[in-house]
């Protein structure tokens, strides 16, 4: 479970990027987090795996306040956590093989172990058998395939995504969505941020609005989660 | 456990695909780091060899005491009895005063000390101290001056104490040279790390986001700058290896001359071994310095 407590996030120089933003999500969730630019939605998620710390409040993962955490423990925290940002950042002197065995490498991983991992979670976004290609010499959507491939091949928990369709035409915007939906059915918590939340409707995500740093709107989908559905 | 070598396996691992990456620069690092290096080590080499050759030449010397000339046999063997307690003492060898005067004799002044018509010279003790150390020495030869029936001391220790001096003086200048030169290599190495954090920073970003901690990130770094001193440490054996090379037969040819016989020696292993460590630890100080400086600004 991941919770926000009155969480606030004030930059240097002034600007209020959230503004007491408390709620909850649990375990097993698709959430569909969206607002204007500026809104606060990237701060937010950026709250989760510590790349920012709140001005105040608190934010909980699991029970534990991660707002405070030690310099040499965020690692860790990260090792549970898919993340995917709004550019691929993959490692472009390196193949898509490379780019999505490196948490493995990060975190040790038998080598041999680590490249069954790799292999499954290629195939999991559709990138069988391209391993050996180079980044530069896949398109927009399949970039951002490897950037998905390389956040679940852990196993995360908790996937989170920072507006993952933001440079991509519609039908891959609609792949890509319909990815975060299967890995939601496999129950893992996801959360997005989109400015286009229509493209996640046929999942019935949980839905939030920020607006000016404030949650204006929490819209729960009726009936059970997608992943309880499946079971 | 094994899971620590893996990481450092591929911490090697990746630290020599960038050396290999960039062989020109890797090259010229390594020629940098030789050829400074290889200047103290080559100073240390000639060192070395002049202190063998010093002790070759000259042997250990030797102190001479005399008796007063009233002094009798047994006041001799009075004496004998205490350099036999003297512990700086290698070896005596007591000289009576007719022997000394045949061996003057037999060296060619026999009319003149014919002419004295009575022996003028005392009994003596020839004396060889332990080591090397001329202040050793010279405390050996103050405390026989204040024995009894002890005339004169004459230690022979002036060239020692030369010698001593002069390679003091030059071991200083080569441990001088050798530590602005192993300045100016953490620099070279703490720059070229630098230079790589730059090239590497979003690999860098990324790792972190992914959950790489900090030693993680490090590691390379660290067998970038180590690897690099190695080659560079190697560069500077094979400098002075070749310099023995070519110095060798014109410095035993100036021996010759002056009637001796000079080889001038290269390296032992275990001075080969301490350059290349020595080379491999500045590498990696200039690494760990450039890391810690440069990491927590990314």
């Amino acid at each position: 479970m991941i919770v926000f407590d009155e969480v606030a996030k004030r930059y240097a120089g002034g600007y209020t990027a959230l503004a007491g933003v408390s709620l909850e999500i649990r375990h097993g969730e698709l959430v569909v987090l969206s607002g204007h630019s500026g809104a606060g939605k990237s701060t937010l998620l950026k709250l989760i795996p510590v790349i920012e710390r709140p001005t105040s409040g608190r934010v909980l993962i699991n029970g534990q306040d991660v707002s405070h955490l030690p310099r040499a423990a965020i690692p860790y925290l990260r090792r549970n956590l898919g993340l995917v940002l709004q550019e691929s950042r993959l490692l472009f002197d390196r193949s898509v093989f490379d780019n999505v065995m490196l948490p493995l490498v990060i975190t040790g991983h038998p080598p041999r172990d680590a490249a069954r991992r790799v292999a499954a979670a290629l195939e999991r976004v559709g990138l069988e058998g391209r391993g050996k290609e180079m980044p530069a010499g896949l398109s927009g959507g399949e970039q951002q395939r490897v950037a998905i491939a390389r956040a679940i091949v852990n196993r995360p928990s908790i996937l989170i995504a920072d507006e993952p369709t933001a440079h991509l035409d519609p039908a891959y915007a609609a792949d890509i969505a319909s990815l975060f939906r299967s890995f939601n059915e496999a129950g893992v918590t996801v959360l997005v941020t989109t400015h286009d939340a229509s493209l996640f409707a046929a999942s019935r995500p949980r839905r939030l609005v920020l607006a000016k740093g404030l949650l204006t709107e929490d819209t729960r989908p009726t009936g059970r989660l997608a992943h309880e559905e499946a079971a | 456990m094994s899971n620590w070598f893996y990481l450092h396996f591929r911490a090697i691992a990746h630290a020599l695909r960038r050396l290999a990456g960039q062989p020109v620069g890797t090259v010229l690092s390594a020629l940098v780091v030789g050829i400074a290096l290889s200047l103290p080590g080559g100073g240390y080499l000639v060192l070395d060899n002049v202190a063998s050759l010093a002790r070759g030449v000259s042997g250990t010397p030797e102190i001479s005491v005399f008796l007063d000339a009233g002094a009798q046999k047994a006041d001799a063997e009075a004496l004998e009895q205490r350099l036999k307690a003297l512990p700086a003492l290698a070896s005596y060898r007591y000289v009576p005063r007719d022997e000394a005067l045949k061996q003057l004799a037999a060296g060619g002044l026999g009319d003149v000390l014919g002419g004295l018509g009575h022996n003028p010279l005392p009994d003596a003790f020839v004396l060889t101290p332990r080591g090397e150390d001329p202040e050793v020495f010279e405390q050996l030869a103050t405390e026989i001056r204040a024995w009894p029936k002890v005339a004169h001391v004459q230690l022979d220790s002036a060239w020692v104490k030369r010698l001593h001096a002069l390679l003091a003086l030059g071991r200083s200048a080569v441990l001088m040279l050798a530590g602005l030169l192993g300045f100016a290599l953490v620099i070279v190495t703490f720059n070229t790390i630098r230079l790589q954090i730059l090239t590497q920073r979003q690999e860098i970003e990324v790792s972190r986001l992914l959950g790489a901690t900090d030693p993680f990130i490090r590691r390379p770094f660290y067998w970038f700058g180590g690897l690099q001193g190695a080659l560079g440490g190697l560069v500077a054996l094979g400098t002075v290896w070749l310099g023995v090379r070519v110095l060798a037969q014109p410095v035993a040819r100036l021996a010759e001359t002056y009637g001796a016989v000079f080889t001038l020696n290269g390296p032992d292993w275990r001075a080969a071994l301490a350059i290349v460590l020595f080379a491999t630890f500045l590498g990696w100080l200039g690494a760990a310095i450039s890391v810690r400086r440069h990491l927590a600004s990314t």
